[in-house]
């Protein structure tokens, strides 16, 4: 017993700095191979993107974090842990919102702990406090079909960002939105980042989206897919939000990207 | 309806078919057809004997029991056929076949098996209006989005909470819709009930009336019958629109 407590002791004290870690994932579908082999780092606290043409594997890698799928070898940890599954400590956002269409945003926002068996005064409280976060206030009562996309995924990151989970998984959550939504959002997630004390993890295809909210990228390249460059525009976020686009480095950034991947694009 | 520019009020179409069996039961050409006056009048004349009241509620009683048991068998079942492949592949060909099956020739088979009374007609009931309440459940069940799913998944919803939660509300169009058919196969089901295995509510009325050339009751018992199914199918008619806002948004 005391055996097992020291060695969870280690494997937190070894990779606090790492809130999620994959190990030399594969994922086969028959004979296709959509994954070989993928080995990533996500460091605590920040938010890094999985960028990539279509094809490379991004979301299949989100999903096997979310343990909506088991890869065919190799390990995922969360916290020191290896998943097994899907678990309270980590949530997703989906590219098409996933909301029940039947129930109104206070119950589709607490919807997440409704399933844990909270009690309702408790995760209407909770919801609440999110749903004003996101912006939301005064749409309590309205369903789904009555908001815009743009709000759809604000009661969706809502719902996710009130399980209270530790590592927060985005599979593409702006690309159903409008241009001028998405810039409102991506302008929010910086925040969101900052000020949450959680790991985003966060799938697009989009180089500009990518560096202009990332501390971390990993660019994945597909036929086999894998992991050809990590990039680390960190330096981008001290400055201040609203000249990020016009930063040179940002400017730079984007360009090497689009040049490591322009081939692979037919 | 519309004639010319004016916009005639709704049912009018009812009024002009119904001054035409008025006209062709006058013209006294058959006397299966007597005028539509004369069998409102016995409709009315009839609605509060004994032997209608008997005859409806026994009826009721088999149709309400048959379309139960045809929704609370068939919904979990076409719900389990669209979410596992295997229940699926075992069971999809049997649903066919009844579904397209001639029923009816079934009934002698029920009737040996379960007896000449109430049960058998309630079982043919259910029978009529089972299979197309299971395929509907299934179909509803398998064009579910699939971040849906994997939506109950991630936040740790267990199958209990999947089922009650999401797979029911999510295919509640198409099983609405599923239920709608299988009710009027069901009115179908009680009558031929009736008539084939023991002579008891409307069945037997039809029979009475029918042999005896009381061809204005023949016509108000159907009436009845008509409105009635009309009613259940309207109701779940409503229903449906109720939730088709978002049967085009899940």
């Amino acid at each position: 017993m005391s055996q097992t407590k020291s060695a969870f002791g280690q494997a937190a004290s070894l990779d606090t700095e790492h809130a999620v870690i994959t190990r030399n994932i594969c994922k086969n579908y028959g004979a296709v191979e959509a994954l070989k082999d993928l080995s990533l780092e996500f460091p605590r606290g920040q938010l890094t993107s999985l960028l990539g043409p279509s094809g490379c594997g991004k979301t299949t890698l989100l999903k096997i974090i979310a343990g909506l799928l088991e890869p065919t070898s190799g390990e995922v940890e969360v916290n020191g842990r290896l998943i097994n599954g899907p678990g309270p400590n980590r949530a997703f956002v989906f590219q098409d919102f996933a909301l029940l269409p039947w129930a109104s945003v206070m119950r589709n926002v607490a919807f997440g702990l409704e399933l844990r068996g909270m009690p309702k005064s408790e995760r209407e409280a909770i919801a609440e406090n999110y749903i004003s976060a996101v912006g939301l206030s005064g749409f309590e009562n309205s369903y789904p079909h009555e908001l815009s996309g743009g709000m759809r995924q604000r009661v969706g990151l809502a719902r996710a960002l009130s399980v209270d989970a530790k590592v927060l998984l985005m599979d593409e959550p702006f690309s159903a939105v409008d241009e001028q939504t998405r810039r409102k959002f991506q302008e929010d997630l910086l925040g969101l980042v900052q000020n949450e004390n959680k790991t985003f993890i966060f799938v697009t295809h989009s180089i500009e989206e990518a560096v202009y909210v990332s501390d971390q990228i990993a660019i994945l390249l597909p036929r086999p897919s894998r992991v050809s460059e990590i990039i680390r525009p960190r330096a981008l976020h001290g400055k201040d939000v609203s000249n990020i686009r016009r930063d040179p480095e940002y400017l730079d950034i984007v360009d090497q990207i689009w040049a490591s991947l322009r081939s692979y694009v037919e | 309806m519309k004639v010319g520019n004016i916009q005639l009020p709704g049912m009018s179409s009812l009024l002009l078919w119904g001054l035409i069996w008025e006209i062709v039961g006058r013209s006294g050409l058959t006397f299966f057809v007597p005028p539509l006056s004369e069998v409102i009048a016995t409709l009315f004349s009839v609605i509060g004997t004994p032997a209608f009241l008997t005859a409806l509620s026994e009826t009721a009683y088999a149709f309400f029991l048959g379309v139960f048991f045809a929704i609370v068998i068939g919904v979990p079942v076409g719900i389990l056929m669209g979410k596992n492949r295997l229940a699926d592949e075992l069971l999809l060909p049997w649903v066919n076949i009844f579904l397209s099956a001639p029923l009816t020739a079934l009934v002698p088979v029920l009737m040996v098996l379960f007896g000449f009374g109430m049960k058998s007609i309630i079982i043919t009931t259910t029978l009529f209006a089972i299979w197309i309440i299971i395929l509907n459940a299934r179909a509803g069940v398998k064009q579910i989005n699939r971040s849906l799913v994997d939506m109950a998944k991630s936040f740790l919803a267990t199958p209990w909470d999947a089922f009650f939660k999401i797979y029911i509300w999510a295919a509640l169009p198409e099983i609405l819709g599923g239920i709608r058919i299988g009710v009027i196969r069901a009115v179908k089901g009680v009558i031929i009930g009736q008539l084939l295995i023991s002579i008891v509510g409307f069945g037997a009325l039809f029979e009475l009336y029918s042999s005896n050339f009381l061809m204005g009751h023949f016509w108000a018992v159907l009436i009845v019958l008509f409105a009635m199914a009309f009613a259940v199918s309207e109701l779940l008619a409503y229903l449906e629109r109720r939730v088709s806002y978002y049967a085009a948004t899940r």
